[in-house]
């Protein structure tokens, strides 16, 4: 197996995903069947060859220190599912 | 600003020559432009299902039409055709500017206007920002037609992941549009849009260009801004046009297109944009992959047009040989379906129900942030997410994500090397011509697989044109050109001459009287 | 059995740029709740980070005061996890290629000084701030919540991580005061704890003296003074000791110390250990410092705090250089030397009356200063006082207070003396007796009485006259 069952739940934990049985179920047979393929990059021996992470060989991009404008209150709280006041309000953390 | 077209910014050649407005007028120029038969411009006539978007701005600037008029005609297309294809998913009543209407994929935010990404977990999102595409656009005066159908968070080959339910190709409603840019394509072949934007990861803009018969262009890394467009994979995400000809195409990547101080990944071009004229193609040397040859996922009928195509090429005056790009072959897909979930994985971590989107309650922060996500996304972000995650987590991310990125290094430079002796490296798009709705949704790797001619070239960055070349059993074909690295140019040149040559008819059969 | 202590430190400070890291979002105190944000700290879809030009330099040239080798490449990186304040779900960061490494900083400690190894330098940005609020104050259902404010969210933060080299708590309590004097020198952060802009976590371990074994160490968080950071580590030493010594195994933990109460209390452990899954950001391309740039940065550098503790030791002992240096006086002691004072009579000056009289050093002219060092002993006390508390002002000059001169003549003062010792005589039998430190006292009734113009040196030796007398 490429994956189990139980490094499924653990990955859905770090991912914050609240997986039914059903879709626990699925996604191992799923995951396990794309890990055996992509897993294929394995094969290759790339020990003296660099990562890329860009594709486009560019370096030093960065802005000055200088203030613009923010969103205003109204903006930046649109879209808010819940707000207390100026404040975005979430359930405790535990 | 007039209906007509100024350059914007300078990043259009000023010598390319004059827009052609009247091009495709009649067969008088002995040119077959289009494939056009009949006039697709006349008094009290805007025929959406034949208007390029070059023509509809010489019809504001002839002031055959105005902005509102031309808006309505589009608007009222859709009325009439949308309700069978579903390409868009919100269409904007009114026009704001003064210039032709542009549809715009729904992963490109929109001031003011619903941008949900194909996804539940940003319904009723508003975004109060432009992307810095929308807002370019917006600066040109193009008027927002509306947003477009997409595979949630642009993760798809046909747009049956979206959550709004699937669009459906022009050519033939019981079959996928293509994906995840599906969306955009149908609603350019149909006539509901003189052009559109999508984005194109591992071919969300070719191969729905190719499957619904029309031009799309996945543009050089770097050259066009991502800001303001919904994340999937950064390092592979750029937003490109989908348009009827390729001189559309150039014409609006022109006004997309440059450096933008909000995308630290985007440059300026090298040299501007140039509309394509000439019909040859003189000396161009053409790679072909011989790895193409034993690939029997490659159907007949497309095989036999992409054929077609390289006669035509012949005879245009190019160069056509045999190319080696063994690993893109191999370990593009393996290579993709790393590197983009994982960078995926990590874009979507901010849906999250605290600041914006859909929220399910929970009785503390942690419940509620994992029922949100569960409830919002559905079977392919999810899939992506999980595999994303395991690629990057310790213990398993030298095997995968950083072996993956090793492979991208291969790729790249096989690339390259490729281009050193080719001008343009030539596939079919897709292996297929439009696959029904329902065929391969059940098998994310039967899905996954319809991107294996695009996704090598996007892991290296290079810009990719789809320009339609033949029918295969009634269903359009795409030809890929891939271009170095801003190579734009050379792609527009040889993509017009090759269209003028093949005279497709991007008009879908079935609307043809 | 004699127990080592071994610590190591994790600072975080807290740049004073105008804008955000990743944004220009303007960074300030002040302002309404979610007014400093913008779709990037927000962490709106679409929304793309870019770098702040001066947090970089400044993290650069803080590097570089920490002696640490500049990295030609440094990567940015996404450190992700799921927390309110974390608005992408994730953090950009530095992981494997940070901008500063491999440096060093003297501790002052005698001759021979301690050298605490810095392991890295990086730059990142600071989460939003979340505020829990308990179910009483009225809301609905009476459920707790969390509520956020984005406006510090993305500030720049570079994050100085130490080698566990430091032996004390007070060994910690000096390095942090020497750090912050070499980050406010350098003028990129006010770097204040009680106000959040430094921040300080401890990491403690114990071993036998002399093994060189590391144990299991445990993290010290939410100390909000230097002091409080010596008690708490103090306080985890003993705590440590005393479970290897009852024969136990120390478990990793994490603690907050609670200063009034001085106890440390162990976090509740998370349900399963965070995994990074660190990779560089594809939204940033990498650094690479120009050349020209650090080299230039490099020019600007002040001599460090901990360089001039030890070259002014070497005129006169380590504490005095020490008060000197981190009461920001080492540069007047210097030019008040050079231009003709004593070291150490100019140090206790300097020390002592200057600052008791609250004078700014830099607006002293050592040249004056020099003067009325050397004329210290000759000019009454209340000339002398005087003249220290109009250093500041500008154009001073001392020449009108040395013509002054104290009176040492016996004739004026012999009847002073007299006139106290016969006021005092439980004293004078007392010093009799052997409490020789009651001549201060004497000598100091002497100086009251001559309103400040006794040259104290004199009284000094008419009063031992009479009382050995």
């Amino acid at each position: 197996m490429a994956i189990t069952r139980d490094e499924v739940l653990h990955v859905a934990r770090l991912a914050r995903l609240d997986l039914r049985d059903e879709e626990v179920e699925q996604l191992t047979r799923e995951l396990d069947a794309i890990l055996a393929a992509v897993g294929k990059v394995a094969e290759l021996d790339l020990a003296g060859v660099p990562p890329t992470s860009h594709p486009l060989d560019v370096v030093n991009v960065w802005a000055d220190d200088k203030p613009e404008p923010s969103l205003s209150l109204e903006d930046a709280l649109a879209n808010a599912p819940d707000a207390d006041g100026p404040l975005f309000r979430v359930p405790p953390t535990a | 600003m007039q209906g007509g077209f100024a350059p914007p910014r300078g990043r259009l050649d000023q010598d390319s020559g004059a827009l052609d407005q009247d091009s495709g007028l009649d067969g008088e120029s002995g040119r077959p432009c289009d494939g056009q038969a009949k006039r697709a411009t006349g008094p009290g006539v805007i025929d959406t299902l034949r208007l390029t978007a070059e023509q509809a701005m010489g019809l504001l600037e002839r002031k055959e039409a105005s902005p509102v008029e031309l808006h309505r005609a589009y608007l009222d297309a859709v009325a009439e055709r949308d309700s069978e294809l579903h390409s868009y998913l919100r269409t904007v009543d009114e026009p704001e500017g003064d210039g032709i209407p542009i549809a715009l994929k729904d992963v490109i935010s929109t001031r003011g206007v619903e941008t949900t990404a194909g996804s539940r977990i940003l319904e009723g999102y508003v975004p109060v920002f432009d992307a810095t595409v929308a807002a370019r656009c917006k600066a040109e005066g193009l008027t927002l037609l509306g947003k477009t159908n997409t595979d949630e968070f642009a993760m798809g080959s046909s747009t049956e992941n979206s959550a709004w339910g699937p669009s459906r190709n022009p050519w033939d409603p019981t079959r996928v549009p293509g994906g995840s840019g599906g969306g955009s394509a149908a609603a350019v072949s149909a006539g509901l849009a003189p052009w559109a934007l999508g984005s194109d990861t591992g071919g969300s803009i070719k191969q729905p260009a190719a499957l619904c018969g029309n031009v799309g262009l996945r543009p050089t890394y770097g050259s066009v801004s991502r800001y303001g467009v919904v994340a999937f994979a950064s390092s592979l995400d750029q937003i490109g046009p989908v348009a009827r000809n390729v001189r559309d195409c150039a014409l609006l990547y022109s006004i997309i297109a440059g450096r933008d101080p909000r995308d630290a990944t985007t440059v300026e071009l090298p040299e501007p944009v140039q509309l394509p004229e000439t019909d040859r193609l003189g000396g161009l040397r053409v790679g072909v992959p011989r790895q193409l040859e034993s690939l029997d996922a490659i159907e007949p009928g497309v095989r036999a047009a992409f054929e077609g195509a390289l006669e035509r090429a012949r005879e245009l005056g190019a160069e056509v040989g045999e190319c080696d790009l063994p690993l893109s072959f191999e370990y593009g897909m393996p290579c993709y379906y790393l590197v983009a979930p994982a960078e995926a994985s990590s874009n979507l971590a901010r849906y999250d129900g605290v600041r914006y989107g859909r929220r399910v309650e929970g009785a503390t922060y942690r419940e509620m942030v994992e029922r949100t996500r569960d409830a919002g996304f559905g079977p392919e972000p999810k899939r992506r997410i999980m595999l994303g995650t395991y690629a990057l987590s310790a213990g398993y991310y030298d095997a995968f994500y950083g072996q993956a990125q090793r492979v991208r290094t291969l790729l790249i430079r096989e690339h390259r090397e490729v281009l050193d002796r080719f001008d343009l490296i030539a596939t079919p798009t897709s292996p297929t011509v439009a696959f029904p709705i329902g065929d391969k949704a059940a098998d994310p790797l039967a899905m996954y697989a319809c991107d294996l001619l695009t996704i090598p070239s996007c892991l290296a960055g290079l810009p990719g044109l789809n320009v339609p070349c033949g029918l295969a059993d009634g269903l359009p074909v795409g030809l890929q050109l891939i271009g170095r690295q801003f190579g734009e140019n050379t792609l527009f040149r040889a993509g017009h001459a090759l269209e003028q040559a093949l005279g497709f008819d991007p008009v879908p059969t079935r609307y043809r009287e | 059995m004699a127990w080592e202590p071994v610590i190591g430190l994790e600072i975080h400070v807290q740049l004073k740029t105008r804008t955000k890291m990743f944004c220009r979002c303007p960074v300030g105190f002040g302002a309404g709740e979610n007014t400093q944000t913008c779709p990037v700290c927000l962490g709106f879809p679409g929304a793309l980070p870019v770098p702040n030009r001066q947090a970089i330099e400044w993290t650069v040239k803080l590097g570089l005061a920490l002696g640490c080798e500049v990295a030609g490449r440094a990567v940015f990186s996404r450190k992700n996890y799921f927390y309110p304040d974390l608005p992408k779900g994730y953090q950009i960061s530095q992981y494997d290629l940070p901008s500063c490494t491999n440096g060093s900083m003297i501790l002052p400690t005698g001759e021979i000084g301690h050298v605490v190894g810095i392991i890295r330098a990086h730059l990142e940005e600071d989460a939003a701030k979340t505020v829990h609020v308990g179910g009483e104050t009225g809301r609905i259902g009476g459920a707790d919540t969390s509520l956020i404010d984005f406006n510090r969210g993305g500030t720049p933060l570079v994050e100085i991580v130490t080698a566990p080299d430091l032996r004390s708590a007070e060994g910690a309590k000096r390095f942090l005061q020497l750090l912050r004097q070499t980050i406010v020198e350098l003028g990129i952060s006010d770097a204040e704890m009680e106000k959040g802009t430094l921040r300080v976590d401890a990491n403690v371990s114990v071993r036998p003296r002399g093994s060189g074994e590391l144990r299991t160490r445990c993290e010290l968080k939410n100390m909000n003074s230097f002091t409080y950071v010596a008690r708490g580590i103090e306080a985890e030493i003993t705590r440590q000791i005393g479970v290897w010594e009852s024969g136990a195994e120390l478990q990793q933990e994490t603690f907050d110390f609670d200063a009034s109460s001085g106890t440390l209390t162990a976090r509740r452990s998370k349900e399963e250990a965070d995994d990074y899954r660190y990779f560089p950001e594809p939204d940033l391309v990498p650094i690479e410092p120009p050349a020209e740039v650090v080299e230039r940065l490099r020019a600007e550098l002040p001599e460090s705090p901990a360089a001039r503790i030890h070259r002014v030791q070497a005129d006169l002992d380590l504490d005095r250089a020490v008060v000197l240096v981190t009461g920001g006086l080492d540069r007047l002691w210097e030019a008040t030397v050079s231009a003709g004072a004593d070291g150490v009579a100019t140090a206790n000056v300097v020390a002592n009356n200057l600052v008791g009289a609250a004078v700014d050093p830099d607006a002293v002219n050592p040249a004056e200063l020099a003067k009325l060092v050397r004329s210290r002993e000759r000019i009454p006390q209340a000339a002398f006082d005087e003249a220290i508390g109009k250093l500041g002002d500008p154009g001073f000059s001392a020449d009108p207070y040395l013509a002054q001169e104290a009176v040492s003549d016996e004739a004026e003062l012999g009847p002073v003396v007299d006139r106290v010792l016969a006021e005092y005589p439980a004293q004078v039998d007392a010093y009799r007796s052997g409490k020789e430190g009651l001549l201060g006292f004497f000598i100091g009734q002497v100086m009251k009485q001559t309103g400040g113009k006794a040259n104290a040196r004199a009284v000094s030796d008419i009063v031992l006259r009479k009382l050995d007398a």
